[in-house]
């Protein structure tokens, strides 16, 4: 009980600390540094929905980008000004009943993730009839159909021209509040019962069925709670970014959050959030790449693509000395901090002895 | 009980199981033998859903069961074992055991999402119910242990453990003695018999082990190539030359 309370109060100063790190961030990094402090988090919301279906759920799904993309468009156009649509809409007018529709930020944004959710509830149902790989290739099948409906829905979406001038509503607090929301969702969620077997169907499929569980229904529970995650992310991203177009939401997209999943750890939300900050803080650090580089003999004019380059050897490593990413399947806890410093001191001890 | 009328099963141009007719009272332990490739484990599929039967029909409590899905069939009151053991292996033992208390928690996903007290409630019941079955199987002080890491009899007595934690009333055990020792399966004998009267249970068991089946079973049907060939109590089948032909062959 004395451990529990200790575990609770140094739970309590973490989470203040971080509040204070984030305020003073927010307050003193330039706009630059913050934009990528923000992006780190809606990477961090878009990581865990991902790692739900691809690391608890055992469903391998490549179809992220498509319901970021319905997110997106959701919100934004819930969101901007009957004006702002005019300017955008010069090609063919808008239909005419969502013009004037203008909604407040966060009745958009759960709209956002509602729509989302409910598109991948209708694909879930004929998609979960397949597994492993035949499941990634149907789901990335599905997100290409969703951005090509997209591309040529002119009146509905403006098309190809995308939408510029959506409100800028994602600050600091609003995007981190979302991934700290994002998270406890998440840890309430894998807590409970509906949680076990969720990681059942992961486990045995057979044997879960066995026991009751109806297999299907947690899939497509499953799927669905992703994909409104994955719609609220997608709808943050627009609402940074200000402006969306259909080609933002291809395969590399998908790509960069399963990147970030498997980098962190498959079916670990520690290494999700850690993971989505270090691949978001890399991608900006490591763009001197791409730029011309004088490295005294050695003058390159700019490689674009170098920095994937890099990327992808960091990925390899990974995969290669820690098979199972940066956390495998564990999760950040005080008595499992309190284990790793003793043994962190033993070694040192035991080095210093020598 | 538990009722099969003429279910055939086939597979293409094969018949894996061909007409069988078994039919179990409340609270009798059934053996099902027969050599290997026999058809007893399709049967059991048949039984649970797994497969649906190409002919014939499987009654449970007077009630048609055929074309439910296993889960349906679970929740209905049948639970099962498997021959290869599939328990969890991400999880621990006490995990492995509650994944089979959802069934009958009937709590909704908000409620477990967001641990509305109806829920906790419902949970903290779970976690009960499942240290009590541990603890009369001993395994109760092996709760955090990962169900992978224990010995392979007390992971075939887990997994039956799980299947009783869905409450069942009618218990199919695939092969329970596979791969033990012979004091190991004098164990299981006593343990089977000692559940049933505990659990108020009816249970069929598939088995290899003769020592096993003739001890414990009170009737057993003979399976070969998908036939039934015999069916009565031990000492009418251990005379019965069609099973003696079956098992050891004769010219």
């Amino acid at each position: 009980m004395n451990m529990k309370r200790k575990n609770i109060i140094r739970s309590a100063i973490g989470l203040l600390a971080l509040l204070l790190v984030l305020a003073l961030c927010n307050a003193f990094l330039g706009p630059f540094a913050v934009r990528i402090m923000n992006l780190s988090a809606i990477y961090i919301v878009l990581a865990l929905s991902l790692n739900l279906l691809n690391g608890f759920t055992g469903l391998f799904s490549l179809g992220h980008a498509g319901f970021m993309a319905v997110g997106a468009y959701v919100s934004a156009l819930l969101t901007m000004t009957p004006a702002q649509k005019t300017m955008n809409y010069f090609l063919t007018p808008i239909v005419p009943w969502l013009q004037n529709i203008q909604l407040p930020f966060p009745v958009a944004l759960l709209l956002a993730g509602a729509a989302a959710a409910f598109v991948g509830f209708l694909i879930a149902a004929p998609a979960l009839r397949l597994r492993d790989d035949y499941l990634a290739i149907a789901t990335l099948g599905f997100a290409e159909i969703i951005r090509v409906l997209i591309t040529n829905a002119q009146a509905l979406t403006n098309g190809a021209q995308g939408l510029k001038g959506i409100p800028k509503f994602a600050t600091t607090w609003v995007v981190w509040g979302c991934a700290a929301l994002a998270v406890l969702f998440l840890v309430m969620l894998l807590r409970s019962s509906f949680g076990r077997t969720i990681k059942a169907v992961r486990d045995d499929e057979i044997a879960a069925e066995a026991m009751g569980v109806n297999v299907f229904r947690v899939k497509v529970t499953s799927f669905v709670i992703s994909s409104f995650w994955a719609g609220i992310g997608g709808a943050l991203l627009g609402h940074m970014i200000t402006t969306i177009d259909p080609k933002m939401f291809t395969l590399m997209l998908t790509f960069n959050i399963l990147l970030i999943v498997v980098l962190g750890g498959n079916g670990s939300i520690t290494g999700s959030v850690f993971g989505a900050i270090i691949v978001t803080v890399l991608m900006e650090a490591l763009r001197f790449l791409d730029m011309p580089m004088n490295l005294f003999f050695i003058k390159t004019n700019g490689l674009p693509g170098l920095r994937m380059v890099i990327f992808s050897i960091i990925l390899m490593a990974v995969v290669l000395y820690r098979q199972r990413g940066l956390m495998g399947s564990k999760e950040f806890s005080w008595p499992g901090i309190d284990r790793f410093l003793g043994l962190l001191k033993r070694k040192l001890v035991s080095k210093g002895g020598r | 009980m538990l009722r099969t009328d003429s279910v055939t099963m086939r597979f293409g141009g094969l018949t894996a199981v061909n007409d069988l007719n078994i039919e179990i009272q409340k609270n009798e332990i059934v053996g099902l033998i027969g050599p290997n490739g026999a058809g007893k484990t399709t049967a059991f599929n048949t039984i649970t859903g797994v497969y649906r039967p190409t002919e014939g029909c499987v009654y449970f409590k007077g009630k048609a069961m055929t074309g439910a899905k296993p889960h349906a069939i679970t929740e209905a009151g049948i639970a099962r074992t498997f021959q290869n053991i599939r328990l969890f292996k991400d999880m621990n033992v006490l995990e492995n055991i509650l994944v089979a208390c959802h069934l009958r928690m009937g709590t909704g996903l908000f409620a477990n999402i967001l641990h509305l007290p109806g829920y906790l409630r419902k949970e903290k019941e779970s976690r009960d119910f499942a240290m009590s079955l541990l603890e009369s199987v001993g395994l109760a002080d092996l709760a955090a242990e990962s169900a992978v890491s224990l010995p392979y009899g007390k992971q075939r007595r887990l997994e039956i453990v799980r299947a009783l934690a869905t409450r069942p009333s009618l218990l199919l055990l695939d092969e329970p003695a596979a791969g033990m020792n012979p004091q190991e399966s004098l164990e299981l004998m006593d343990f089977i018999s000692q559940i049933r009267d505990q659990y108020d249970l009816t249970i069929l068991l598939i088995e290899h082990h003769m020592q096993v089946v003739m001890g414990v079973c009170s009737r057993m049907y003979v399976l070969d190539y998908g036939v039934t060939i015999a069916h009565g109590n031990p000492q009418e089948i251990q005379n019965d030359p069609k099973v003696i032909e079956a098992y050891l062959g004769v010219d």
